[in-house]
């Protein structure tokens, strides 16, 4: 038992190798001069939209809840963050913890009366919830009201975000492949037989979402001390589908698929700058698309990994012999 | 004292009443069955015994504790665990993954444990795939532990919903037509396993079926509904015989 | 007391336009259990279709609101043959997120066709206001308003209730499966139900459009969400419900826009929503159902 532990423990320092390298090498790059500003813009986007798309997974993909207000947890941890710098003085990490805190009660207040809401009228509440947030912010003026919150220090870079990122994605990881995460999992596969089977089903729904919502406001907390200035508008949603396109895109409930789908996208929509419009119009026939021909995203709820290409093989071998068994 | 004793229970739904002053005394060990015409209101028992309706009256008291007002997963914790008529399997999920997440309440770690992947969840989950294995053993679908749960043919898939009802470990196992869709041959070794799965786990069992074959060869008392009200109890011999059992089903067929 | 009557005028008129929408999305959610955010954008694709026809064509009014309901009504069903009859056994998640693409798409693909830039509306109906008590105006900008919203609720009251489509439309919503094999053609009637929800909003649009003078390509969103609201207020998949309800919340936003806290006015459209949805999911008029295990 003990060596299955530190066989375990074994790969992950491994995989910790490779991720501190690519850090390091992208580190040195920016601070050398090497890397152009604009790709280290677009590497702090990636970083950002990868926590977004990820914890959005959480409770969409995995968990089949319905949620299309993300942009507005991340508004509560930006301002919130922004606010413990700005008027507070402390910290960074502690200005991220409570932006990220902030936005996971706010999750819990969302979640506990809406969540046992199904699909559609789900995804209207959070969308509505996602709208009181903004006008809230908009009505606050020691906030900034309308016009926005600027001055705020830029204390986030590529360090923090790259390992936060890291960070979000372990942690939503471990959760997934855990009992926990199977507990979630059957909520989206059939919550009466999922209740049926013990599972509480309302402390996991409300768990996802808390999470979600909790690193959805760290990446607002990054957002904030990245680009100094904010906006209520920032948080429409707008900024919620954009979220919503890469988890779909990606699959709904493969980690490695938001991952995949938040760095073509971010690139894509980078290369777009200059044509909004256009932009958002891709964006709509890639919905669209997607839904009518590949509904289950680009990784459906399949994680990648390179054992799928030795797999690939066998699969096909086993297809011909294929029987139409349960389709 | 009886496990389970249900006293009077009905329920309606708008105006009418699926089920109306239903009693039950279910004793350790028992295994029971529910028949009665399509309609009868046997699933609706079902519904209200594992907390899914909220009886409109009347009580049901599990080791003289109520369980009404429970939540289903609550009346699961204490030991009740059933399956579905119309099969309600994890569907996108594999065979051993179903029932891992039944065995999720058993779990020995902690949220904690599973996000820092701490010595504890390592030997929880070896614990939960291995007693996982061993129940998919029992049910004869070892050998496909890694196919979706969607993929298994019918009769299989209705194994795989008993073998999963198990993993929550309850004392009282709850079976909505187990039989239905199953060929002779699956029948009667899914009698066979009933029976063996009673004494081996000491289980007490009801279950509702169709299948008088079935109903008649494994259960030792009956329980009859017809219209929400019981008709009839009694070993099957006597309700073989019994008249107003017998008109209900012929006018059923009548019909 | 001014006040009140004052904003109570103008919140039927802005209630109007909300009722309008809202039964396209009522219809439309109770023949298919969709919710087509799409619709919104239709309502913006109407505006433009009557400015469009007034200020480029020059025509009048009436024939102008004929133009664009008829070209958004075609609109509808394109919408719904290309986007959602494909999905229409697939899981409702799938169809909700082609609806907030299909909405996408029109709303950007219109900034695309026409710039973002903001187009105001020719003077068709030049404003006239009407003294009533002390400082109480109504405009017959408004009158117009009202007396054509009325108009199309009684004759969508009367297509419901006394023609074969209406019938049609109330066997599908009812039972597809049971409607079917009674012989009546659902597609044909699902195609109907999206013509007939896309021509009142694109009405809507007209209506704004003059009452307003602006329109953008974005002006769908808020509308449309609103109308939505409006929809779950009333009890969606109920006509009346929804007519009940844009007027309600039309209501409710001028009066807190008229007591000065008009920047509370979106949040309160969906504070209304959450508590519609927590209290009473099936809204004003409808009945709450439970599932069959
Ligand atoms: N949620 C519900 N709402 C309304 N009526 C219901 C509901 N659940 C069950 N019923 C009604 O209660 C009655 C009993 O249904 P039930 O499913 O319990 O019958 P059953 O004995 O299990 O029949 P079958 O042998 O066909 O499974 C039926 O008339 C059914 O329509
Ligand atoms: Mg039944």
């Amino acid at each position: 038992m003990m060596s299955m532990f530190e066989r375990k423990i074994g790969r992950q320092i491994g995989i910790l190798l490779v991720l501190a390298a690519v850090w390091g090498v992208i580190d040195f790059m920016i601070k050398g001069g090497i890397l152009n500003p604009y790709y280290e813009l677009n590497l702090i986007l990636i970083g950002i939209n990868i926590i977004l798309a990820v914890s959005l997974n959480l409770i969409n993909g995995f968990n089949g809840q319905f949620s299309i207000g993300h942009a507005g947890f991340m508004a509560v941890g930006a301002y919130g963050a922004a606010m413990i710098t700005i008027k507070a003085h402390l910290p960074f990490v502690i200005a991220l913890l409570v932006g990220a805190l902030l936005a996971a009660i706010c999750g819990i207040l969302v979640g506990l009366p809406t969540l046992r809401l199904r699909g559609d009228y789900l995804a209207i509440a959070t969308l509505g919830f996602g709208e009181i947030i903004r006008g809230l912010i908009v009505n606050i003026d020691y906030i900034g009201g309308a016009y926005g919150l600027s001055g705020i220090p830029k204390l986030a870079n590529w360090t923090w975000i790259f390992w936060l990122t890291v960070l979000t994605v372990l942690v939503i990881w471990n959760f997934v492949n855990s009992t926990h995460g199977r507990a979630t999992i059957s909520i989206r596969e059939n919550e009466i037989a999922a209740e049926a089977m013990g599972i509480n089903t309302t402390k996991y729904k409300v768990m996802a979402f808390t999470i979600g919502s909790l690193f959805a406001g760290l990446a607002g907390g990054l957002h904030a001390h990245y680009f100094y200035t904010i906006q209520p508008n920032t948080f429409n949603f707008l900024k919620s589908f954009d979220i919503l396109v890469m988890v779909v895109l990606g699959g709904q409930g493969s980690i490695t698929g938001s991952i995949i789908a938040a760095i073509a996208l971010t690139i894509i929509s980078a290369s777009l700058q200059k044509f909004a419009a256009l932009r958002l119009v891709i964006y709509a026939l890639l919905l669209i698309i997607i839904m009518l021909f590949r509904p289950q995203g680009l990784m459906g709820t399949k994680e990648f990994s390179l054992k799928m290409f030795r797999k690939k093989s066998k699969d096909k071998e086993g297809k011909q012999h294929g029987t139409a068994i349960g389709q | 004292m009886a496990l389970l004793s249900v006293n009077d229970l009905s329920i309606s739904f708008g105006g009418l009443k699926a089920v109306s002053n239903f009693n039950m005394q279910l004793h350790k060990n028992d295994l029971a069955g529910l028949i009665g015409p399509n309609g009868a209101g046997k699933t609706t028992v079902f519904n209200m015994l594992t907390g899914v309706y909220l009886p409109t009256s009347g009580d049901i008291q599990l080791d003289g504790k109520s369980l009404v007002g429970l939540k289903p997963y609550q009346i699961n914790h204490r030991g009740v665990a059933r399956t579905f008529q119309n099969i309600r399997l994890f569907n996108d999920l594999t065979v051993i993954d179903n029932l891992k997440i039944a065995y999720h309440s058993h779990a020995r770690y902690g949220l904690l444990g599973a996000i820092c992947r701490l010595p504890g969840f390592y030997a929880g989950e070896k614990e939960i795939h291995e007693k996982s294995m061993e129940l998919l053993k029992i049910f004869k679908l070892d050998h496909k532990y890694d196919e979706l749960a969607k993929n298994l043919p019918y009769g299989e898939q209705r194994r795989l919903e008993i073998a999963r009802a198990m993993a929550t470990k309850p004392r009282i196992l709850l079976l909505d037509e187990p039989a239905a869709g199953m060929n002779p041959q699956e029948t009667h070794e899914l009698m066979e396993l009933i029976r063996w799965i009673r004494k081996e786990f000491d289980l007490t069992i009801l279950l509702i079926e169709h299948d008088m074959s079935l109903v008649m060869g494994v259960c030792e008392i009956i329980y009859v509904l017809d219209y929400g009200q019981i008709i009839a109890i009694g070993t099957p011999d006597e309700i073989r015989n019994n008249r107003r059992v017998i008109e209900a089903y012929l006018g059923e067929e009548a019909s | 007391m001014e006040v009140f009557l004052q904003q109570l005028i103008n919140g039927i008129s802005l209630g109007s336009i909300y009722a309008l929408i809202a039964l396209g999305y009522t219809m439309v959610y109770g023949i298919v259990q969709l919710i087509n955010f799409a619709h919104g954008d239709v309502y913006m694709v109407g505006a433009y279709l009557g400015f469009f026809a007034t200020a480029i064509l020059g025509w009048p009014f009436l024939p102008a609101l004929l133009l664009s309901m008829v070209v958004c009504a075609i609109l509808g069903m394109v919408i719904e043959k290309l986007a959602y009859t494909p999905l229409r056994n697939a899981p409702r998640i799938a169809a909700l997120i082609t609806a907030i693409g299909v909405s996408l798409f029109l709303e950007y693909g219109m900034m695309l066709l026409v710039t973002p830039q903001v187009r105001t509306f020719p003077q068709v109906l030049p404003e006239v206001q009407y003294k009533l008590l002390g400082n109480l105006v109504i405009t017959n900008r408004q009158i117009i308003i009202l007396v054509v919203t009325i108009a199309l609720m009684l004759l969508l009251q009367y297509i419901v209730h006394k023609t074969k489509i209406g019938k049609a439309m109330r066997a599908v919503s009812h039972d597809k499966q049971a409607a079917q094999l009674m012989g009546i053609n659902v597609n044909k009637t699902i195609s109907a139900t999206f013509a007939i929800g896309s021509a009142l909003a694109a009405a809507a649009g007209v209506l704004v459009g003059i009452y307003y003078n602006a329109i953008n390509p974005l002006m769908g969103i808020m509308p449309g969400l609103k109308a939505f609201v409006a929809a779950v207020l009333g009890g969606i998949g109920i006509i009346p419900g929804a007519m009940t309800g844009g007027f309600l919340l039309g209501i409710v936003e001028a009066m807190v826009s008229g007591y000065g806290k008009s920047l509370y006015r979106d949040p309160v459209a969906f504070v209304i929503l959450i508590i519609i949805l927590i209290v009473k999911p099936a809204g004003l008029f409808g009945k709450n159902v439970r599932e069959k295990v």
